[in-house]
């Protein structure tokens, strides 16, 4: 395990972040338009000023080299554009927030989808996995920059039960239309993927065994099918882990959550380099720690992959 | 000598205006005081000398003063300044400052502090986006040569002379000097707070203000929170207990909110418009529309073929039906623009063109013969692309331009569209044919507005260069008399209205949605809406 844990950091995540890091400097760079460039020239003097502070006087291959002396060291820099912070501290702020929200969303989406889909599977061709597929296919179709004002205009505006948007510490009213609509998706992914890889499971010839001896369903369910079944949805949930928890642009720009989604877009529109590289390389260490984790957990559910 | 002295008086009578929430007697006031703003985006800093456009300045003045301000509507006021005099033919101002101003600890806000506060403004190394407006706007003597390190920041034409005197140097006689200071970036700064916490000084925890309120919370990308201080000098007057700032950038997102009754007064242009329709069904009296001192146009670029010829932009310039555009397009308070200035520029008329007062059939006509005489005609068609940012109005308009100029000759536009940051590079490289551009007055005088095609204006981006025009503006600037100075600014239109360096289209209005139960507000041509001056009634 120590082995796999090691190997992981050093042969795989630390190499796969330096490239993500490197591409990511670069790229930004090459986007045209610069954090500075605003619609009211400044003289060239004070743009050498303010290019100086920020390094970008220096050459590219300078800046980058110092980006990464930094980097090591865990400093991501001053912000670009929010003057008053460095992107740690923003960071720092926004990463609680789209966790919160991200993790409430996620269990609610791992439980229902799963219930939804095993549900589907075991009444296949009936009323109910139709009705779920349907819901589903709406789910996976209807986008969130539809969903979210939608249920504004029919919670805040109409019913007036809920507030359109605010965050205010995370209070349990102000998250629920927020993780209404960032689990929509996710619901609807994992109850596909729950029902299509149960089918197969139930239709499998130990299950068959199983049942042929007098099981009862619920015991094949729990003991047999659920784990097997469960191995695609594993596979989905680590990605879509980081997914959830690194905030949804839409549901944190439309709610005014100030979260992690925000910041990225934010960082992007206006060029924010420190801000774009801090979270692409946050996204990026989270992804490579799921993609761990769900590997690891693999090996819990079927043996045939156990880590060695 | 004669009109210096109207403006020393005028300015002591500046002074007794209302400068607070000034609530008609047997109102009924609501009985929390809090109100909610809209603010359109997060601002990028909370410190005055580094703000950088609307989002922090509508944020500095409420939690700062300056040495002026502005009432409900827009009017210089005194703010920390109690009077102010000119000498020497307005080259040397005298700013006596009030006895009772205090900073949000209890300190005494001093000369010293704008002293401070503008040198630190000034030093290249500062880096302020804003360091060349006291030199270049204000015409604060040495104020440019310290931007370009010719001179240290010790050197500014700013200097306290007592506590409560500010002396101002300035290069050349302004007039309008006063007007100038309204700016959100030129608040006294407390040099102790800034000295111990540095670049924390803003910090909710830290910051030490002056204005009638101060700051209690701030959350990046949610609210900023501010409720009043009591040691702002006129805190008697202030009705508000609580102002919260949102920074919502979504306008439809903001707008579903203020329908929940979760925001009281939308950021500026805070009016959705593809929901404009519905808003004016459902409530018509809540959306609130007032001129604008801004100009909407489309630049040429005099530097390359075919713009480089007069007759090809006047004959565009003409082709323009500016009525379709504000009344069928845009429909929310903007009016028509034949010239850059707005009328309702402090203390300027504006100027009827001969064009102007014609039919647009006859414009076409013009505009035919124009592009005929050019060398345009079948055969011959006039091609360019005509870039603007990426955004429906914009593309509306554009659409709808292009469709004009077919009406008078074969001109084949392609639009082309950038997301803004790279609209702004392409355009900055003047690599573009006909560009959409939009000027804000930084200052309510037309100056802020018709400087822009001066030849060393900063953001001259379609590179017009006439002389003639330079020297009109250069002298204005320094005319002292107000008649004389607007009959300046007035020549200058005519030269734009010959030369066509733009196609001016249209003068923004300022456009919020605001609850019926809030009060105080007027029509400030900058928009600009100061929670001090405002009030809620019962409701």
């Amino acid at each position: 395990m120590l082995r796999f844990i090691l190997r992981r950091i050093f042969l795989e995540a630390i190499p796969t972040l330096l490239v993500l890091v490197t591409v990511t400097f670069f790229l930004i760079r090459l986007a045209p338009g610069g954090p500075f460039s605003s619609e009211m020239n400044v003289p060239p003097e004070v743009k050498a000023a303010i290019e100086a502070k920020y390094r970008m006087d220096q050459s590219l291959s300078m800046q980058y080299l110092s980006y990464l002396a930094d980097l090591a060291q865990g400093d991501l820099g001053p912000s670009f554009k929010y003057k008053d912070f460095t992107v740690n501290e923003l960071v720092n702020k926004a990463v609680p927030v789209s966790f919160k929200l991200g993790i409430v969303a996620f269990i609610i989406a791992l439980i229902f989808g799963v219930g939804a889909g095993v549900a589907a599977a075991l009444k296949q061709n009936s009323w109910i996995d139709y009705s779920v597929m349907g819901v589903a296919m709406v789910g996976v179709v209807l986008p969130n920059f539809v969903l979210a004002p939608m249920l504004a205009l029919v919670f805040a505006v109409w019913l007036k039960v809920l507030p359109a948007g605010g965050w205010e510490g995370g209070q349990f009213t102000f998250m629920i239309l927020p993780v209404a609509v960032l689990c929509k998706h996710y619901i609807s992914v994992i109850a596909r993927i729950t029902r299509g890889s149960m089918i197969e499971v139930l239709g499998s010839p130990f299950i068959r065994t199983a049942r042929a001896k007098g099981l009862p369903m619920h015991y094949i369910l729990r003991r047999h099918a659920l784990k097997p079944a469960l191995l695609p949805v594993v596979s989905y949930l680590g990605p879509a882990f980081v997914g959830i928890i690194t905030g949804s642009v839409v549901v944190e720009t439309f709610f005014g959550i100030p979260g992690i989604g925000q910041l990225f877009i934010n960082g992007a529109l206006n060029r924010d380099y420190s801000m774009v590289l801090g979270l692409t390389i946050l996204i990026g260490t989270l992804m490579i720690t799921f993609n761990a984790i769900v590997d690891i957990l693999y090996g819990f559910i079927d043996p045939r992959i156990r880590i060695k | 000598m004669r009109y210096l002295f109207t403006i020393s008086v005028a300015a002591l009578a500046l002074t007794f205006n209302c400068q607070a929430a000034e609530v008609p007697p047997g109102t009924k006031l609501h009985a929390t005081q809090h109100i909610v703003i809209g603010n359109g985006a997060e601002p990028a800093t909370l410190d005055p000398g580094r703000v950088q456009g609307r989002p922090e300045s509508n944020l500095t003045v409420e939690l700062f003063e300056g040495l002026v301000s502005q009432d409900a509507n827009g009017k210089v006021i005194g703010g920390v300044a109690e009077k102010w005099e000119s000498k020497e033919g307005g080259k040397v101002w005298l700013f006596t400052l009030r006895k009772n101003a205090k900073w949000s600890d209890g300190s005494p806000v001093t000369a010293g502090d704008f002293e401070y506060g503008f040198k630190r403004m000034v030093d290249p190394k500062f880096a302020s986006d804003y360091s060349w407006y006291l030199g270049k706007a204000s015409n604060v003597i040495n104020g440019t040569a310290i931007v370009e390190g010719k001179k240290p920041p010790s050197e500014l034409g700013v200097k306290a002379l007592n506590d409560t005197t500010l002396q101002f140097t300035l290069e050349k006689p302004v007039a309008y000097l006063v007007s100038t200071l309204i700016h959100g970036s030129l608040m006294p700064i407390p040099r102790k707070v800034v000295e111990k916490f540095g670049d924390k000084w803003t910090d909710p925890a830290n910051i030490v203000g002056n204005g009638p309120f101060k700051l209690s919370e701030r959350v990046v990308n949610e609210r900023i929170v501010m409720v009043r201080n009591p040691h702002y000098w006129n805190n008697a007057k202030t009705v508000i207990e609580q102002l919260t700032v949102l920074p919502i950038n979504n306008q439809s997102a903001e707008y579903q909110r203020y329908r929940a009754n979760a925001i009281d007064v939308t950021a500026d242009g805070g009016v959705p418009s593809e929901q404009v329709a519905q808003i004016r069904k459902e409530v018509p009296n809540e959306l609130t529309l007032w001129p604008q001192l801004g100009t909407y146009y489309y630049t040429f670029n005099v530097k390359v073929k075919p713009f480089d010829d007069v007759r090809v932009r006047r004959a565009l310039s003409l082709a323009i039906n500016r009525d379709v555009i504000t009344q069928q397009i845009l429909s929310t308070g903007e009016t028509s623009a034949y010239s850059m200035t707005p009328g309702i520029a402090d203390g300027y008329k504006a100027i009827r063109h001969d064009w102007e007062a014609q039919t647009q059939a006859q414009r076409d006509l013009e505009a035919k013969k124009l592009l005929a005489d050019a060398g345009y005609g079948p055969g011959k068609p006039l091609k360019f692309p005509l870039l603007y940012n990426t955004n429906e109005q914009h593309k509306k308009i554009a659409l709808a331009v292009a469709s004009m100029w077919k009406r008078v000759g074969p001109v084949e536009v392609e639009l082309v569209n950038q997301e803004w940051k790279t609209f702004l590079d392409t355009r900055n490289r003047g690599d573009y044919a006909v560009t959409r551009g939009a000027w804000i007055a930084d200052y309510n005088e037309a100056s802020t507005m018709i400087d822009l095609f001066h030849s060393k204006h900063g953001s001259n981006d379609g590179k017009y260069n006439n002389p003639a025009y330079d020297e009109v503006i250069d002298k204005a600037k320094i005319t002292l008399d107000p008649a004389e100075r607007m009959k300046l600014y007035q020549d200058a239109e005519r030269i734009l209205a010959q030369d066509f360096p733009a196609a001016f289209m249209y003068h923004y209005s300022n456009r919020r949605m605001i609850k019926p139960w809030v009060k105080g507000y007027g029509k400030n041509p900058q928009g600009r809406i100061q929670a001090r001056d405002l009030y809620i009634i019962a409701h």
